[in-house]
């Protein structure tokens, strides 16, 4: 059902696109105006939710431990996964973000009965982790090679990256890898939660809806390039035209790109109230961000309460006398 | 296991993963025997200064929750989300990708889905987004709200209280979010309207009185140490001194009271004991600071802070230098993650240095605490012990690993080096049930009680199958651990999942491996049974 809900209002948005550019002959709306609303709710609302994380005290150092500790001279720490230094939580950090490294533990779990004994078994499930990868490096790939139609000149990286991208040399117009990939990884994400019971258990719409309206953003954008073939030139001289904040809207272009720019537009806007700001709160984890060295370095707490432990003087005048009957030493006699 | 009849064969093929028909949000909380513990006694609430203390229970229809219970979440909850940055990142980035739904023993062990770990944070996500965003007010249950209403604050207790705070489930999130950190935020909200448990209040409310949980008053505490004194000489012929409440010494010793009391952490006790004795340790035990423990860490961060402070005002009083700590495993996390940030830094007391080998614990650096297997270890580094392992021969032993020293303090190669050096016979379980991926025993964060028997069996299955797995492999007789609650709690999981393994601690072993000069020549272990070859 929440998966059902989420495709209807894909649906919805693509209709309304392509009929408010077809029927109503609203290009300058969806073409200027929603993209620059779009930029700015984007923006500014990421900055206020991190801001707004920023704003919460860190009370604790709470590092979850991965390894072994920084101890002994001869024991050997586990340094990137218990770090207890700036410089090796650094490079914690860059194994969690570029490579999900917490994820890459991912196990399954399964209960069973082999001649009568039960065994809870585990099993690697590197599954999630691989088509995680998969999509999310697919995305950033297709956003840097986005750049040549915002930027001109084109920044040196993006013409290598096309390259690279594109080194299979299969088909003209040349077959992007990242194409194929995020789409192979966006739905293995959607059918595993479409088919796994447990998955699908804890899903709601606002699981699917995003990982149905970005595959809405890459279809559309596959089908421009390989199928419309849609007018390039055309097209940048509007997206120029939305950085150099001078618009216009060229004649001739396809309906398609409508669709397309009103579907990223709707990603943009729904970033930053949405679970995709995990992109900003990976960072700011504090079990990841923060050093195992609370013993080593003094971690203040910016609201440490006052609160005092109940005295040595009233827990003596509580026992007092029993305690001078055990031999137990004293400060005060009785 | 007083009312908890059910066989571990029939507990075993009642679990079913698959999730039932109804939405998450469509079934409410079912209380039964087993599942939910005893509310705190009101008289126990009033002595801490907890509101709203009051006979109740969880089984009955009406909570008598005070009439503006919900402001009062609502404000506690704003408040927290100001205090605790790690609260609203929680909150708010959860993606859902279910890493962590598998990761949590009474998931494994019941098949409840609301004990995966992303749906325990979901009972209070759900309302921190009706309440505090602005998609959740707007789209309401598409985006995964709901409005608190006394359902709602059912579930929470009912799995707030049914999570051990071991975060395994935060290890393998890929953004570290952390469970027991929100379990922590949740209970600390339940206490504000008076639902809570007895058997995490009443050992805060003894450990203020008296200094450790179980109530012993100091003349008590010091005929058990007395006792234990004599079953020493028993064993070894010698007869120990131990230092109490005495000012003057190096070193101040604290241990969970556990080990003072309770079989079978008495044995690592007298390990202890003999420990210092072999090595002329300079130190004290404080009666007043005598419980490692600290059970305010499962209830409310100022009580929390307010039980630990004795330590460093025990210390300061009886002038010692530096703190040497005992095994146990969550008043480890509070040592090495909140005890400087509660109550430190203690500029009173000195670098920790061993008296015996010189080596500086640079690890302790500003906290001056040291945890009593990197001592040991460094100790028999040094070859500063005359050990005997054969002694421990009659042991096929493995280790488990507390949840907190692992994941909360990645105290992993100490407590092993130990053990292979005081035991000739030592095998481990498999590799994704210990160290830093070891699952908890289920008794943790204060669910230690037999009320709560059934979901401790339950949540037992991990670590008590994986331990039938050595039991048959290798023939391991002996789980050693390095925390007190996991000395009570082992005992009935290895009973029920894998009958005939028995528990301890790591001291105990070092007890029965250690020579002490002029001891006489042992004929029994610290349990008083035979040694090997010397049976009949
Ligand atoms: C620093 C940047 C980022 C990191 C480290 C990161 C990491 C992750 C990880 C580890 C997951 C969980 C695995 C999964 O469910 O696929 C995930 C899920 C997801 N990410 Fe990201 N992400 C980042 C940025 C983004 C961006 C920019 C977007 C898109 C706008 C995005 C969209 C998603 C979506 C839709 C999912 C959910 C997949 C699902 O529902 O199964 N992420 N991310
Ligand atoms: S692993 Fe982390 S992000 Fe994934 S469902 Fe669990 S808590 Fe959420
Ligand atoms: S902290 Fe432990 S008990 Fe709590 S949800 Fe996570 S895995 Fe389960």
């Amino acid at each position: 059902m929440n998966a059902f809900y989420s495709l209807i209002f894909v649906f919805a948005l693509v209709l309304i696109a392509l009929f408010g550019v077809g029927a109503a002959h609203l290009s300058y709306f969806f073409g200027v105006i929603l993209p620059l609303a779009a930029v700015i709710v984007f923006i500014v609302g990421i900055v206020l939710k991190v801001l707004g994380w920023g704003k919460s005290a860190v009370p604790f150092r709470i590092p979850t431990t991965g390894g072994q500790q920084q101890s002994l001279d001869w024991i050997k720490q586990n340094k990137w996964d218990n770090p207890s230094t700036a410089s090796q939580t650094f490079i914690r950090m860059v194994f969690e973000v570029l490579f999900f490294r917490s994820l890459f533990r991912n196990t399954s779990v399964s209960l069973r009965n082999e001649d009568g004994v039960p065994v809870v078994a585990y099993s690697s499930a590197k599954w999630l982790w691989l088509f995680a990868l998969m999509f999310h490096y697919s995305f950033l790939i297709i956003v840097l090679r986005h750049l040549r139609l915002f930027m001109d000149p084109v920044p040196f990286f993006v013409p290598v990256l096309d390259f690279m991208d594109g080194i299979l040399q299969i088909g003209a117009p040349r077959l992007y890898m990242s194409d194929l990939l995020i789409v192979v990884g966006l739905s293995f994400l959607l059918l595993r939660r479409l088919v796994v019971p447990i998955f699908r258990y804890i899903s709601n719409a606002a699981d699917y809806f995003p990982l149905l309206l970005i595959l809405g953003i890459a279809l559309s954008g596959i089908y421009m390039r390989y199928f419309g073939k849609v007018d390039v030139i055309a097209i940048k001289e509007l997206t120029m035209g939305l950085v150099t904040l001078s618009p216009k809207v060229p004649a001739g272009i396809d309906a398609s790109f409508y669709v397309h720019i009103a579907l990223v537009s709707t990603l943009l806007i729904y970033f930053p109230f949405s679970k995709l700001m995990h992109m900003g709160g990976v960072f700011l984890s504090p079990t990841r961000n923060m050093p195992n060295n609370t013993r080593i370095v003094h971690h203040e707490n910016p609201w440490n309460p006052d609160v005092k432990p109940h005295s040595y003087e009233a827990y003596e005048d509580d026992f007092r006398e029993h305690m001078i009957e055990a031999g137990l030493p004293v400060e005060k006699q009785a | 296991m007083a009312d908890f009849k059910t066989k571990p064969d029939e507990l075993y093929k009642s679990i079913d993963h698959t999730p039932p028909k109804a939405g998450w949000m469509d079934v409410p909380a079912q209380f039964r025997p087993g599942n939910w513990c005893y509310p705190a006694k009101p008289e126990v609430l009033d002595y801490i200064g907890f509101p709203n203390g009051r006979k109740w229970s969880p089984a009955d229809e009406d909570w008598k929750l005070p009439e503006n219970w919900k402001d009062i979440i609502h404000q506690g909850f704003r408040e927290r989300l100001e205090k605790f940055r790690s609260l609203k990142i929680f909150m708010d980035v959860c993606v859902r990708c279910g890493a962590c739904a598998d990761k949590c023993h009474y998931f494994i062990g019941s098949g409840d889905p609301k004990n995966m770990p992303v749906l325990r944070a979901e009972l209070l996500r759900s309302v921190y987004r009706k309440d505090f965003t602005t998609a959740g007010k707007i789209l309401g249950k598409l985006n995964g709200a709901r409005v608190l209403e006394e359902d709602v604050l059912k579930e929470w207790f009912l799995y707030f209280y049914q999570c051990t705070e071991c975060r395994r489930c935060s290890l393998f999130c890929p953004y570290g979010i952390d469970t027991a950190e929100i379990t922590m935020m949740a209970r600390e909200l339940l206490n504000l309207v008076g639902c809570n448990i007895n058997w995490i209040q009443e050992p805060v409310a003894n450990c203020q009185r008296t200094g450790n949980h179980l109530g012993i008053q100091p003349h008590a505490f010091k005929d058990i140490v007395d006792f234990m004194v004599d079953d020493i000489e028993e064993v070894t012929g010698k007869r120990i001194h131990v230092p109490m409440n005495e000012k003057g010494h190096e070193i101040l010793f604290i241990t969970p009271s556990g080990d003072v009391f309770a079989d079978p952490g008495i044995y690592t006790f007298m390990g202890y004991l003999m420990l210092f004795d072999a090595i002329g340790l300079d130190y004290t035990m404080s009666t007043y600071a005598s419980e490692g423990g600290n059970f305010g860490l499962f209830t409310d961060n100022v009580v929390a802070k307010k039980l630990n402070a004795k330590m460093y005002a025990e210390a300061k009083r009886l002038g010692v230098k530096w703190i040497l700590g005992g095994e146990c495993g969550h008043m480890w996390r509070v040592i090495n993650q909140y005890m400087d940030t509660f109550n430190g830094p203690p500029d009173f007391l000195q670098m920790p240095k061993s008296p015996i080998t010189g080596t500086v614990f640079k690890n302790a650096a500003s906290t001056k605490m040291v945890h009593i297997t990197e001592f040991t270890a460094d100790l028999i580094k040094h070859r500063k012990l005359k050990l005997d392992p054969s002694r421990n021969d009659h042991f096929t032993v493995t280790f488990h690993d507390s949840c907190n020293p692992a994941r909360g303090m990645g105290l992993l190669e100490e407590p092993r080096y130990v053990i292979k050096n005081v035991c000739n016979n030592f095998y481990e379980m498999p590799a994704q049930t210990i160290r830093e991926q070891t699952f908890c025993c289920a008794g943790g964060a204060g669910l230690g009680t037999d009320e709560f028997m059934d979901m401790r069996m339950r949540g037992g299955l991990p670590r008590g199958n994986a331990l039938r797995y050595v039991r048959d492999k290798y023939g391991v007789n002996r789980m050693a651990c390095i925390c007190a609650i996991d000395r009570a709690t082992l005992v009935p999981l290895a009973d029920y999942w894998a009958n005939g393994v028995d528990i301890s601690g790591i001291h105990e072993l070092v007890g029965n491996a250690l020579i002490l000069d002029g001891e006489k020549e042992r004929e029994v272990d610290l349990r008083q049974e035979p040694l090997p070859g010397k049976e009949g």
